[in-house]
């Protein structure tokens, strides 16, 4: 079912917090600043208040013990995030947003130490590689962004299976221009196979002010209000 | 009963090791000679109570799969004992 689209209301997204979390105010900032509403949705809730999109921020949720995502899985709110997901909802997993997303299942593959060992942090290009995503379709093919990263554990892996699907599928959403952490392929960035969730390392929430250095993220952050359906109140 | 349960995590085989990699290539300059294969792991020890040891294995195995060990990435092997004194 395709999910009902309002013009004329400034689309809801929903920000989870987890325990642990720390980039959910950078993605509620870069969404209002773009004329999106934005809340936060702690991690027990076992529904999403009715919001048009949920965004999984950076942070270290669950103080990323075990490993990074592997307990946030768990929490009651990811549930609710699955079943939006199978809904056609955007969900859109930043840096540890991306890693609990992946071991949620919602995304294939896992996120690894960075080749190494070196904790990463610092602006890097990005190559939009599709435009068919709820997190690139503002963008054009062959756009090259500029996104701070900051992360140790975004070194991209699956299976060489899974890998050839991810190409065949063009699900590979953005590729790093020089790649930091040893990612397989140079993915920065993937997508599901109905292309409404998306992962990725990069934070283009702070990338969407010229006082933080770069405003290549907006195209991103836009692309996600227009997929969670009020294009046409949204003016960047 | 009562069982001793220790889940060793691996990385699979093919992965890659950065932390085994970076303590491998750190051993020459401290004078160890002849290490190689170096692969870093973890060990996670806790205490299951179940009807009897087939039934102890399977939850640990559901425990691993589903939690312990990302199955993309990762392998364990499950060493059981029955507890020494009970509780």
């Amino acid at each position: 079912m395709p999910r009902p689209r309002r013009v004329d209301v400034a689309p809801r997204i929903g920000v989870l917090q987890f325990p642990g979390t720390n980039c959910e105010l950078d993605a509620v900032e870069a969404v209002r600043q773009l004329g999106g509403d934005a809340e936060l949705l702690w991690h027990e809730r076992h529904d999403l208040g009715g919001v048009d999109g949920v965004v999984v921020p950076g942070g270290f949720a669950h103080g990323d013990y075990l490993r990074p995502g592997a307990i946030a899985r768990f929490s009651p709110v990811m549930a609710a995030v699955a079943a939006f997901a199978a809904d056609g909802g955007p969900v859109v997993g930043i840096c540890n947003g991306f890693q609990v997303l992946t071991e949620a299942g919602l995304l294939p593959g896992a996120l690894q130490k960075n080749a190494g060992l070196k904790f990463r942090c610092g602006t890097v290009e990005l190559r939009v590689e599709t435009t068919d995503s709820v997190l690139t379709s503002e963008a054009t093919v062959g756009d090259v962004l500029r996104i701070p990263i900051n992360h140790f554990e975004g070194n991209y892996t699956c299976s060489s299976e899974t890998l050839a699907q991810l190409r065949d599928q063009d699900r590979i959403v953005v590729r790093y221009v020089d790649n930091p952490n040893g990612s397989v392929d140079d993915i920065a960035g993937i997508c599901n196979e109905a292309r409404n969730v998306v992962g990725l390392m990069p934070h283009p929430e702070r990338a969407c002010h010229e006082l933080l250095g770069s405003t290549d993220g907006i195209v991103m952050i836009r692309s996600m209000l227009v997929a969670a359906g009020a294009a046409a109140s949204v003016s960047g | 009963m009562t069982f001793d349960a220790v889940v060793d995590v691996q990385l699979r085989a093919g992965v890659a090791d950065p932390q085994g990699a970076t303590i491998e290539r750190a051993l020459p300059t401290l004078g160890f000679e002849g290490i190689e294969g170096v692969r870093v792991g973890k060990s996670i020890r806790f205490r299951v109570e179940a009807a009897d040891e087939a039934a102890a294995r399977a939850l640990v195995e559901d425990v691993c799969h589903r939690f312990l060990t990302n199955p993309v990435i990762e392998d364990s092997t499950i060493v059981l004992h029955a507890a020494a004194t009970a509780g």
